[in-house]
């Protein structure tokens, strides 16, 4: 029966990232489809059977797709974040307790995913117990629901195992996702290399450690054929591999998050846990780098990277504490400051949250086009207000954006037809 | 939080580190230290200016001159001084370093003198606390009482420190007292060099404001001051050098490298001493060189000057 349900967001300044077009118009969406998008989506003679909702000029875009999300909290609080940060897809991350290895643990997690707000899809662990040691049952588990196969926090250290993994994935077509970080280069590493780690004392994970395993990975995409995906890259020298791998027509893509490109190592400052990361913070000019990246298209992808952990977990010394931020509510006034102040057009930003993790995954949604599932997000580009973890959906806070003044801000989201979040007034 | 304790205490000083402090606060603690230290040399009467008031040195970290040093500080103040050690502690029971140290704030002691291991710990103390916070060593990040002592030891035996040539050799990678000298020395005017292998060198060091060596008779020409710092072999995670031996033969300070620095020279090293790896024997024992010895005593004397300083608040010069 809400099949039925017609509904009009009339009014809206229509991101496309398919098309690339920002322009006014409408969508149309009948039950969980959309049904048409576009300056005559909706007839005005349509009315009576249909539910308006007037976007006062505000944006809508297809609702994002972050692929890169822990659970570090109940799915309920996690898709509750996800919702408010205009996230209609989370792909969850294999690294929880158990390992996500197994074709019962994504059945489990589709299970849970019924009563969630958002869509909820999992990447499995490309190795058994994320051990890099033994190749998981990549072919099972995509079959089962498993959209990528990645170790998450764990690089796949073992050139061999890497190897054999994009070898056996190019029978399944399976995407794999790596953690591009020399492990040897970056152990008991806690910051970025460089001029601060050396004032604070603290031992620093050099930019080298990225951009050896991305290249080391090349050669292996190059032997085998596989689908590589460099989940989060954070250094110049990285974005340069990726870029070069691209120009000589290797099929790579790789993601980022903003923390990543919107601070630098200097967000540590004074041993502030809420700024350790894996990968870490890097230089000013590797901020600058990665953003060049997202402009000119190196970089596919943005992800949160949402990592909620608790007081407990990062009120330690820096060494102790857990890297990872929270980011799901933070996506979207971040990647504003991209589009506001160093003209990165909205258009790609909003390409690297919706059509690019869509089509890397096989995912239906991302796109404004007829019989796309009717996911969507309204925000408002321009409101301006301060980041306050406390108003967070989600039960962590660990943001390092906290105080921060940030632009844009989701105002409904939409999925499947139906509204699962809507700030006052929407 | 214990917010009675905080009105009650509305502000609070800190040592943490040497980085940031100005020229004449340092002055001001050096002058206060070297008060005390001539006091207690020449038998005259020191006020207990701590009388009634507790410190307490929690220490996750073995060491015995620094919490030695920082008792009889402290007792020669008047203070009641009691040490928590990590075997004591019930860090080991699973309880957090902000969980023992608000359990210990709420005994309302005046100073929190505190070693531990992770570079930070003591900042993250101070915001956590309600009373002072004096760093006495944090991982690789400083140890400014250290760098302290180092000055006044230097000031006495030289007069001043200003314009000295202070070379640095050993271990600055992992060195929290390298870091803290290199500040203070810097922000009074001296000129500091380091020397040691690449593999012990952090990344950057130039941009401390210090000249980089790998040779150290290159490091050392024409030096007022060698400082050695001990090999640290308890941080070490890999092979940063291939053995001790090959280590004193290019970095162990000998007679023959002694030479190429000022006939004067002064020797300096902030113990525990790994001799025949770092320092020759002879060369540590030498009374004319070596003011070995004058920095244990003068370490007594400037942590009563900042147990002083910040317990009281007072208001001596600028500090």
């Amino acid at each position: 029966m809400s099949a039925q349900s017609r509904t009009a967001y009339i009014n809206a300044r229509l991101i496309d990232p398919v098309a690339g077009t920002d322009s006014l118009g409408s969508v149309l969406t009948i039950g969980d489809k959309i049904w048409a998008a576009g300056p005559d989506a909706f007839n005005e003679d349509d009315h009576d059977n249909t539910d308006i909702v007037d976007c006062q000029g505000k944006c809508l875009s297809p609702g994002f797709i972050d692929m890169h999300v822990f659970l570090g909290e109940s799915l309920e609080a996690t898709t509750r974040a996800a919702a408010a940060g205009g996230v209609t897809t989370v792909i969850i991350q294999p690294d929880m307790d158990p390992v996500l290895d197994q074709v019962s643990l994504v059945d489990y997690i589709k299970r849970q995913a019924r009563d969630a707000v958002v869509r909820v899809r999992p990447m499995a662990a490309a190795t058994k117990g994320m051990d890099g040691v033994e190749m998981a049952e990549i072919g099972l588990l995509k079959t089962a629901g498993a959209v990528a196969f990645t170790d998450s926090r764990q690089a796949i250290q073992k050139a061999q195992v890497m190897r054999r993994i994009l070898t056996y994935a190019t029978a399944h077509d399976a995407l794999i996702v790596q953690h591009a970080e020399d492990g040897d280069l970056a152990d008991g590493g806690v910051m970025n290399e460089g001029e601060v780690s050396t004032r604070l004392g603290l031992p620093g994970i050099p930019a080298e450690a990225e951009v050896m395993m991305i290249e080391r990975d090349l050669h292996l995409v190059a032997m085998t054929g596989g689908r590589y995906h460099a989940a989060m890259v954070t250094t110049a020298k990285g974005v340069d591999a990726i870029r070069r791998a691209k120009a000589d027509g290797m099929k790579v893509s790789c993601g980022t998050a903003p923390p990543y490109f919107a601070l630098n190592e200097l967000a540590v400052g004074d041993y502030r846990t809420f700024a350790r990361l894996s990968p870490p913070l890097r230089t000013e000019d590797d901020r600058r780098a990665v953003i060049a990246g997202l402009a000119d298209g190196t970089i596919d992808v943005i992800v949160s990277a949402h990592d909620p952990h608790s007081e407990d977990e990062k009120r330690l010394p820096f060494s102790f504490a857990a890297p990872g931020v929270v980011g799901l509510e933070t996506m979207l006034p971040m990647i504003m400051e991209l589009a506001l102040g160093d003209h990165v057009p909205l258009t790609r930003l909003i390409h690297a949250l919706t059509v690019a993790p869509a089509s890397l995954l096989g995912l239906s949604g991302g796109s404004l086009a007829k019989g796309a599932p009717a996911d969507l997000t309204i925000f408002d580009p321009n409101i301006s207000y301060k980041i306050t973890p406390d108003n967070f959906a989600s039960s962590a806070k660990n943001s390092p954006f906290d105080g921060r003044p940030a632009q844009g801000r989701v105002l409904k989201t939409i999925v499947a037809g139906k509204p699962v979040f809507a700030a006052k007034g929407w | 939080m214990n917010t009675l304790s905080e009105q009650s205490h509305p502000t609070h000083r800190h040592l943490i580190g040497i980085e940031g402090m100005t020229k004449p606060e340092i002055a001001a603690l050096l002058d206060l230290g070297d008060d005390y230290l001539q006091r207690y040399r020449d038998d005259a009467p020191i006020d207990k200016v701590l009388t009634d008031r507790t410190q307490i040195n929690l220490f996750f970290e073995d060491s015995t001159r620094t919490r030695t040093s920082f008792e009889l500080a402290g007792k020669r103040l008047g203070a009641n001084v009691i040490n928590m050690s990590v075997a004591s502690s019930s860090i080991k029971k699973g309880e957090t370093l902000i969980d023992t140290a608000m359990t210990l704030n709420a005994m309302r002691p005046s100073a929190l003198v505190v070693r531990h291991n992770a570079s930070g710990a003591a900042a993250l103390l101070a915001q956590k606390v309600s009373c002072s916070v004096i760093n006495a060593g944090d991982g690789s990040h400083e140890h400014p009482t250290q760098a302290l002592l180092d000055a006044l030891t230097i000031r006495r035996r030289k007069g001043r420190i200003e314009g000295q040539v202070v070379a640095i050799c050993g271990d600055i990678l992992h060195s929290r007292v390298a870091r803290s000298n290199i500040h203070l020395l810097n922000t009074m005017g001296a000129r500091v060099r380091v020397v040691a292998p690449p593999t012990l060198m952090p990344p950057f060091a130039e941009h401390l404001g210090v000249s980089v060596h790998h040779d150290m008779r290159e490091g050392i020409a024409g030096a007022d001051i060698v400082m050695m710092l001990r090999l640290q072999t308890e941080r070490m995670h890999g092979a940063y050098v291939p053995s001790t031996s090959e280590y004193f033969r290019f970095y162990g300070l000998d007679a023959e490298k002694l030479a190429h620095a000022k006939g004067d020279a002064l020797i300096m090293h902030p113990g525990p001493m790994n001799r025949g790896v770092e320092i020759d024997t002879v060369i540590a024992d030498d009374i004319d060189r070596s003011a070995i010895q004058d920095q244990v005593e003068t370490g007594v004397a400037i942590r009563m000057a900042c147990l002083d300083a910040l317990c009281n608040d007072i208001a001596r010069g600028t500090l």
